[in-house]
């Protein structure tokens, strides 16, 4: 016999798919989680665990009808979300898709519902670093001509990036990896594809990133040194705001920003 | 290229750094097939930040340091002893796409000296211009600045491949500007921003025709003035900005708190710093005219021809009008809400989509991002009100909000908020 007051936690692998068919599952089987946990992770005891294993055709009934309560932005917040890697982020957005998907009217613009606000506050956070990668990035040349960048993203905005940098060097060869999540996307012949190395490869021997002088081209020295030059001529000294300086440019970017490095 | 590029970069970014557009708005173009770049529209991309705080989005360089003028408050006229130097045509070239492919910049903005002549000078920053679209394919970027006094013929041709043009009034009245500028007068800032504008004009009204006509400045024209080197009120600088913003293809207009460049100049002030308090507040101002629907004569007028330096523009507005007050978040209209203080553009729009599900609180607004310790005093939402500005009188509102004397926050010439914020 069970228990009537049974308390559910949900393991999922923390993607879309698993999302949408934890919601189909809580429904189908008429059990709301009290909490996610992620694969691996230990559950808190006198807890029943449910296991979702994503399942394509559940999941594609859920995204079915989100399509039809939620504007496509509103989707868009929610698969991008997902990017800030936060534990704390999987029961706000299990709870806005059962409202969005119970609801007559979207819910998506009502920010007084603590779920929308958190989901939403999130996708912006994530976004908000997308936009820092596509701001700090700095690529070396390598010896092959290969343009190459390492960074280290709070969030895993990587595959978000790559779209603009496949447009805005679309000719080129070039390769970003992020170091922290221990892979990158390699764009050779209009198209990328994403990488890992072995642990012993030379791309986890360079601490900030920078490439030696026996890996880059012959000029790349020389074109980090007119940007370090040009930054600091640029800066209008009676104006200095180191306040807003690090404000505008956080310190844990510098480690790989070109004009930072000494 | 090598030492002695290092050597001419240094001298003429420099040269060139109190032009403080930055800017690569405006434009939207994908990458194309055997091109380099694209430009993302929206509000560009700021590739890093100097450490006075501004952002660093394109290359901005002289091609040129030497002047064959003397504008007193420039650091470049020909009267000055600093190095000179001047960039090759493909040096430029060169560096600004190096530069770009190693994700530095958004493109270039490029000004120049005048040497010899007006054309002569125009002619080769066009020459930039045009190798970097045609033989280069570069699909960054490009302000060009015109040069006063250059010919029809080639802004038209400038206009071809720069997406944004500029050409700075600097100084808002012209009988200062003539004082201070004996070669420049108003008509030679005026006619090239006309050729500019009519060149837009035209090429808009042939690409409805034909799709593929060619774009001539997507991304419209900016200018810049001069803060506190001459006498203009705010009053006359923010009526001139007016104004230029009711042209069609005026998309900026920036304000430059003058640096003492030319100490020795006794038609100029003396000052110590950079008057950056009172530029802060003119693009607060200037904020409020393009985002938050205020007229001009709002914002200062006869009795207040000058911003208040203590507070921002906006509350300033509110505390000369109380009875415009307190605003019902619940019911109000999103223009009335947008000129409460402490709520700006974005919680705004919030406010205005959720309260559609549900009476709002101020629980609700803080969560919104609402400035709950400005806007207190001018709103109600049913609840615990505390006491407005008809209560506590503007005078007893503008104490609690504004800093005690004596306390700055932050070493004079410091303020956080000293660049482009906007007003909330
Ligand atoms: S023309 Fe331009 S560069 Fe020459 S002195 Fe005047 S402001 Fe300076």
């Amino acid at each position: 016999m069970t228990h009537a007051a049974e308390e559910w936690v949900f393991a999922y692998d923390r993607t879309w798919e698993s999302l949408l068919t934890a919601v189909f599952d809580a429904y189908a089987l008429r059990r709301f989680p009290v909490a996610f946990i992620g694969e691996g992770e230990v559950a808190p005891l006198f807890v029943s665990v449910h296991r979702v294993v994503p399942d394509e055709e559940k999941a594609g009934r859920v995204f079915r009808t989100l399509q039809r309560k939620l504007s496509a932005g509103a989707l868009t917040c929610l698969t991008s979300s997902l990017y800030a890697e936060l534990p704390e982020l999987d029961m706000p957005l299990f709870r806005y898709v059962c409202k969005a998907v119970k609801s007559a009217r979207s819910i998506e613009t009502n920010f007084a519902d603590p779920d929308v606000l958190f989901v939403t506050n999130t996708y912006r956070n994530v976004r908000r670093e997308r936009l820092r990668m596509m701001q700090f990035v700095r690529f070396q040349k390598t010896a092959d001509g290969t343009y190459f960048s390492m960074i280290e993203p709070d969030y895993d905005v990587l595959p978000l990036i790559v779209p603009h940098f496949s447009d805005r060097f679309s000719e080129e060869r070039w390769l970003i990896f992020d170091r922290r999540r221990r892979y990158g996307y390699y764009y050779a012949d209009r198209r990328p594809v994403r990488v890992t190395f072995d642990d012993s490869a030379a791309i986890f021997r360079l601490p900030d990133g920078r490439l030696g002088e026996e890996l880059r081209d012959a000029d790349e020295g020389m074109y980090q040194e007119l940007w370090r030059t040009y930054f600091k001529a640029i800066c209008i000294k009676e104006r200095l705001n180191p306040r807003k300086h690090r404000k505008d440019l956080p310190v844990r970017y510098w480690k790989y920003l070109t004009e930072k490095q000494r | 290229m090598k030492e002695d590029t290092l050597r001419k970069l240094k001298i003429l970014a420099e040269s060139a750094k109190y032009d403080v557009s930055c800017s690569s708005s405006g434009t939207v173009r994908r990458g194309t097939k055997g091109g380099v770049g694209n430009t993302v529209g929206g509000v560009g991309i700021c590739h890093s930040f100097a450490e006075d705080g501004r952002c660093i989005s394109l290359l901005k360089v002289m091609l040129t340091n030497y002047c064959i003028y003397d504008c007193a408050y420039c650091i470049n006229r020909r009267g000055n002893d600093i190095p000179r130097a001047t960039l090759s045509v493909s040096e430029l070239v060169e560096l600004t796409m190096e530069f770009y492919k190693r994700n530095y910049i958004e493109g270039l903005f490029l000004s120049s000296g005048v040497v010899r002549n007006p054309d002569y000078t125009m002619e080769r920053l066009v020459r930039v211009a045009k190798d970097l679209r045609t033989v280069h394919r570069f699909n960054g970027y490009i302000h060009l600045k015109s040069i006063p006094g250059a010919s029809r013929e080639l802004v038209n041709e400038a206009g071809l491949y720069a997406d944004r043009m500029s050409v700075n009034i600097e100084i808002p009245n012209e009988s200062s500007l003539k004082l201070l500028a004996p070669e420049k007068d108003h008509a030679s800032v005026y006619r090239p921003m006309g050729y500019i504008q009519q060149g837009a004009l035209e090429s808009a009204e042939e690409r409805k025709k034909h799709r593929h006509a060619p774009r001539f400045v997507p991304a419209g024209q900016s200018t810049q003035m001069i803060v506190g080197a001459t006498g203009e009120s705010d009053r006359d600088i923010l009526s001139l900005s007016s104004a230029l913003y009711g042209r069609p293809t005026m998309r900026r207009v920036y304000y430059s708190g003058y640096v003492a460049v030319n100490t020795y100049d006794p038609r100029l002030p003396a000052l110590k710093l950079p008057p950056l308090v009172r530029e802060n507040r003119l693009y607060q101002a200037d904020w409020l005219m393009r985002f938050y629907q205020f007229r001009v004569e709002e914002i200062v007028d006869e009795a207040h021809p000058d911003l208040d330096l203590e507070v921002d523009p906006k509350l300033a507005w509110a505390l000369r009008h109380p009875e415009q007050f307190p605003v019902d978040i619940n019911r109000a209209d999103y223009e009335m809400i947008l000129r409460v203080p402490g709520i700006g553009v974005k919680s705004a729009r919030l406010i205005v989509c959720s309260r559609r599900f549900g009476r709002l609180t101020g629980f609700d607004l803080k969560k919104m991002g609402c400035v709950m310790k400005r806007a207190q005093y001018f709103i109600t939402c049913g609840e615990l009100e505390a006491k407005g500005v008809n209560e506590l009188h503007p005078e007893g509102v503008r104490s609690l909000l504004v800093r005690p004397k004596g306390r700055p926050k932050q070493p004079d010439g410091q303020l956080s908020f000293v660049f482009k914020e906007e007003p909330v």
